[in-house]
């Protein structure tokens, strides 16, 4: 790319951040814990909608993992979301009533929550239904693995959404408030996955697993992208550019390596396919926020009125990520 | 006798205080550098923490910056301390604020006392070293480095090339050879004292001021001048990856920590407890020791850079993409591509199958649909039958489908009527193994029920296609294990082609093929290539044929060719 090229990019990179300046007017605050954020402090950001059941265990996760912030946007919410946050001692919350869309799927209000708060701190952005794992996961901390990345001097750090579905009708166990979703939806695709990379923003785009086999399989182009960057060291100069699945500037995109070795990389297991689902998509499709006219939405409500089994036999059991390592889905690099 | 231990700190002061407990308590002098910019009240809370024990010391307080002069002169100036206020001190051990001690105290005091005239500091002349980061190494001594390598990196390159450029060779004073090594050392008050007190010190303190990283050189090259006796090894634990950067120890290592025949460990993340309770307890409560085991932890973290540094073969993932030329393997195991067999054998699968065990594909680009192996509709990992998710990316679906069947050999046809995106990638991967039956595109339409001109035009399509295809397995850049055949010399006899094939995937097996493949009915094959040919296309690809002498199977008593094994 030539001058001009990353010129382009730059001036992209600007009018996003000063698209999320503007949108900051949509978010009220509700609870403002900021004040309390320490120097040091991991800090997770997460839009939401109505997922009042998955909030117990979403911030008992983080919290195990050594999280201790939240800071959340929430999205005209009207199942009691916004009340159960605002009770938390470690949350920081905004409601807004805007369109979903209109800030870009959620992006607009989390690029200025990040640029309000996130400079210099050690930042998650997730969806209330991903849950992030990396290697030693199970015996370490995330400040053990946000302290060897600062050793490194990487300012991020990659991890591939991973489906998980139940065996079975996605209906058939209901999901309880608190409950861990891995013990009912514990299988994934272990080796259906395409990658390419994007020569603009430098990411890999990436793309399988049981949504591809099942829901676009004809229409490959459209599958939902998995690559995803959500734990990124925040500078205020930097912006999310579509989803968590780019950022500018670009060269934060480089997570993976060209020369034959591996990087560390972690997960996201994506708890989407539990009986919280069809409300759901029964919902968006009213709504119709969802990316791209929401044709993943219009999918899953296609393949949902049959009341698929995402289930195969060639489907992996979800044991821990020394499983997903030896599968080559991630990756402990040189992190011993 | 006993042993003084000077801690060089600058992060984590309430590990580094635990640590220096544990040694004074054991009757060991601590003398403790605090780099000077750790913010004042953090110094005092660190200096208050350890105000009960009189044999712990703090020393002047140097701005150390790594590669510097200045982790030198604090050393010194903390070893001046250590030699003129503890009398009693033999040796003098240099270890840093995140260090672990990993055994108790009088066991490593004891094995000093045992070595009363021995020097512990690992120093290698710079031929010798390989890990030096930077591409530096004898140039550390003989170019000046008055730039810092963290800071200024842009002002330390230009004036390392300017130097080269005009050919600067400083001189080494005195004629000392220049050694290098860990700069965490365990040196006899005899040898450090000799150091310190020499007379041309001055000298060489001036000298090194301007050598790159002096604390890995200094005390190793002047230990050199007087030490008697020079085991040139660390005592501390410390393992260094590929970028010089010391590898981190966490909870999860206590039970290799535990098998490690050092004496102190490097670098402990400050905030695993577990290893801090476990070596700091008291000699008398701690877990017995197992038998030591350092080749563990060398086989731990060689693995560790070794992925880092060329991964696994034929794995492509978030974090492993490499570019061409550059995978380290294309693809993981061995595979097997039949082109053009299909359509000159019934069954060919089938009698693979048999011949070669493994698992045996049909077409696995088919146009139509993956024909995995027993018409599975799903296979390995999830991948699917379906022929547009399989063309959206074709070269992941081979390298996923290689990945996902590990250990087990992998087999399938191939023609020009499939997808030809992976051509290249295959022709270039040294774990295929293509073979080739040139000119068997045209048996299938022989039998097709269609319009001559729709058969003419398509045989000139697959003609081309597979013109395209031979074309790179001839190139120079193949990296396949490449043979190629035309039809007609093929069918001539086809066994002992494919006895060779079969012996290169299955080298041992005494197994001959129980059968001979059924070649398909070629009657009339010779007219309709001279059909084709009177139409004004040329059928080069298969070999040739005469007109209406039909290619006949061999005869039965050709079954089983004369093989010299």
């Amino acid at each position: 790319m030539g001058v001009w090229g990353r010129y382009r990019l730059r001036l992209r990179r600007k009018r996003l951040r000063f698209r999320a300046f503007r949108r900051r007017r949509e978010l009220s605050v509700v609870v403002n814990r900021t004040k309390e954020i320490g120097r040091s402090d991991i800090l997770v950001f997460a839009v939401l909608r109505n997922e009042r059941v998955r909030l117990p265990y979403f911030l008992r996760y983080y919290r195990d993992l050594g999280v201790n912030r939240f800071l959340i946007v929430e999205n005209g919410s009207d199942d009691g979301s916004r009340e159960y946050l605002a009770e938390q001692k470690d949350v920081s919350l905004w409601t807004t009533s805007a369109s979903y869309k209109g800030s870009r799927y959620g992006v607009d209000w989390v690029n200025w929550l990040l640029m309000r708060y996130g400079h210099k701190h050690w930042t998650l952005t997730v969806d209330v239904d991903e849950f992030f794992i990396y290697p030693f996961c199970d015996t370490r901390p995330i400040r053990a693995l946000t302290d060897w990345l600062d050793t490194y001097a990487l300012r991020a750090f990659p991890a591939m959404v991973l489906d998980m579905y139940p065996k079975g009708s996605i209906e058939a166990t209901q999901y309880r408030e608190g409950q861990n979703p891995f013990e009912i939806a514990n299988y994934f695709d272990s080796g259906n996955y395409m990658i390419s990379k994007n020569p603009t923003f430098r990411n890999l785009w990436i793309q399988g697993g049981p949504r591809a086999r099942m829901m676009f399989a004809d229409n490959p182009q459209e599958a939902p992208s998995l690559n995803k960057i959500p734990l990124v060291k925040w500078h205020r100069s930097y912006c999310f550019a579509s989803s968590t699945h780019m950022l500018l500037p670009r060269g934060l995109n480089a997570v993976y390596d060209e020369w034959g070795g591996e990087r560390p990389a972690g997960c996201l297991l994506h708890a989407k396919f539990l009986s919280t689902l069809k409300s759901k998509v029964d919902e968006e499709m009213v709504r119709k926020q969802h990316f791209a006219g929401s044709r993943e939405y219009l999918a899953y409500a296609e393949t949902l009125k049959d009341d698929p089994d995402l289930w195969c036999k060639w489907s992996e059991k979800y044991i821990n990520w020394r499983q997903l390592e030896i599968l080559g889905l991630m990756s402990k690099g040189n992190w011993a | 006798m006993t042993v003084g231990f000077i801690m060089m700190c600058h992060t984590a002061l309430d590990r580094a205080a635990q640590v220096a407990r544990f040694w004074s308590v054991a009757g060991c002098p601590v003398v403790i550098h605090v780099d000077r910019r750790v913010p004042r009240h953090e110094f005092r809370e660190f200096v208050q923490a350890l105000a009960d024990l009189e044999n712990v010391s703090f020393s002047r307080r140097y701005a150390c910056e790594w590669g510097t002069w200045s982790l030198v002169a604090a050393t010194q100036t903390a070893a001046m301390q250590m030699l003129m206020q503890h009398r009693n001190v033999r040796h003098v051990y240099l270890a840093s604020g995140s260090c672990l001690p990993l055994r108790p105290t009088n066991e490593l005091v004891d094995y000093l006392n045992e070595r009363p005239n021995t020097d512990f500091v690992e120093s290698v002349t710079t031929a010798d070293v390989t890990w030096t980061v930077g591409g530096i190494d004898y140039e550390r001594f003989t170019l000046r480095f008055p730039f810092s390598w963290r800071r200024q990196r842009k002002l330390f390159d230009t004036y390392v090339r300017l130097q080269r450029r005009f050919r600067v060779n400083r001189k080494i004073p005195n004629g000392i050879v220049p050694h290098l090594g860990s700069q965490w050392w365990c040196l006899t008050r005899q040898t450090l004292s000799a150091i310190l007190e020499d007379k041309d010190r001055a000298k060489y303190d001036s000298y090194f001021r301007r050598v790159w990283i002096p604390d890995e050189s200094y005390f190793q090259t002047l230990a050199r001048l007087y030490s008697t006796n020079i085991e040139s090894r660390s005592l501390t634990l410390s393992k260094f990856d590929f970028q010089g950067k010391p590898h981190t120890f966490y909870d999860d290592h206590l039970q290799l920590l535990r098998r490690s025949d050092c004496f102190v460990a490097r670098k402990i993340w400050p905030h695993a407890d577990r290893l801090f309770e476990a070596f700091l307890a008291p000699p008398e409560t701690q877990a017995a020791r197992a038998e030591p085991n350092p080749g563990k932890i060398d086989r731990l973290f060689a693995k560790a850079v070794e992925r880092r540094k060329r991964g696994r073969p034929g794995l492509y993932m978030q974090s492993r993409f490499p570019v061409k030329d550059h995978e380290n393997g294309k693809t993981c195991a061995p595979y097997s591509v039949f082109h053009g067999f299909s359509d000159l054998f019934e069954n060919f699968d089938g009698w693979l199958a048999r011949s070669v065990g493994g698992r045996v594909h049909g077409h696995i680009f088919g146009p139509d649909g993956v024909e995995f192996a027993g018409d599975e509709t799903i296979f390995n990992g999830a991948l699917i039958c379906s022929a547009k998710l399989r063309d959206h990316n074709p070269r992941s679906f081979l390298t996923n489908l290689i990945w996902n069947t590990r250990g087990e050999r992998q087999c399938f046809q191939f023609s020009p009527r499939d997808n030809q995106e992976c051509n290249w990638f295959m022709a270039t991967d040294p774990n295929a193994q293509i073979s080739v039956v040139s000119g068997t595109w045209a048996v299938p339409l022989l039998r097709s029920n269609l319009n001559f001109s729709e058969i003419r035009k398509e045989a000139a399509r697959l003609q081309k296609l597979e013109t395209e295809h031979l074309e790179i397995l001839r190139t120079m850049y193949v990296k396949a294990r490449v043979r190629i055949w035309t039809m007609a010399e093929f069918i001539e006899n086809p066994m002992e082609p494919l006895q060779t094939i079969i012996d290169e995937i299955r080298p041992r097996s005494s197994r001959q093929p129980a059968e001979v493949p059924k070649l398909v009915d070629l009657t009339g094959f010779g007219q309709f290539l001279q059909n084709m040919k009177n139409q004004g296309m040329q059928p080069m690809l298969m070999g040739d044929f005469a007109v209406g002498l039909d290619p006949r199977p061999p005869l039965p008593e050709q079954n089983r060719p004369y093989l010299v094994r």
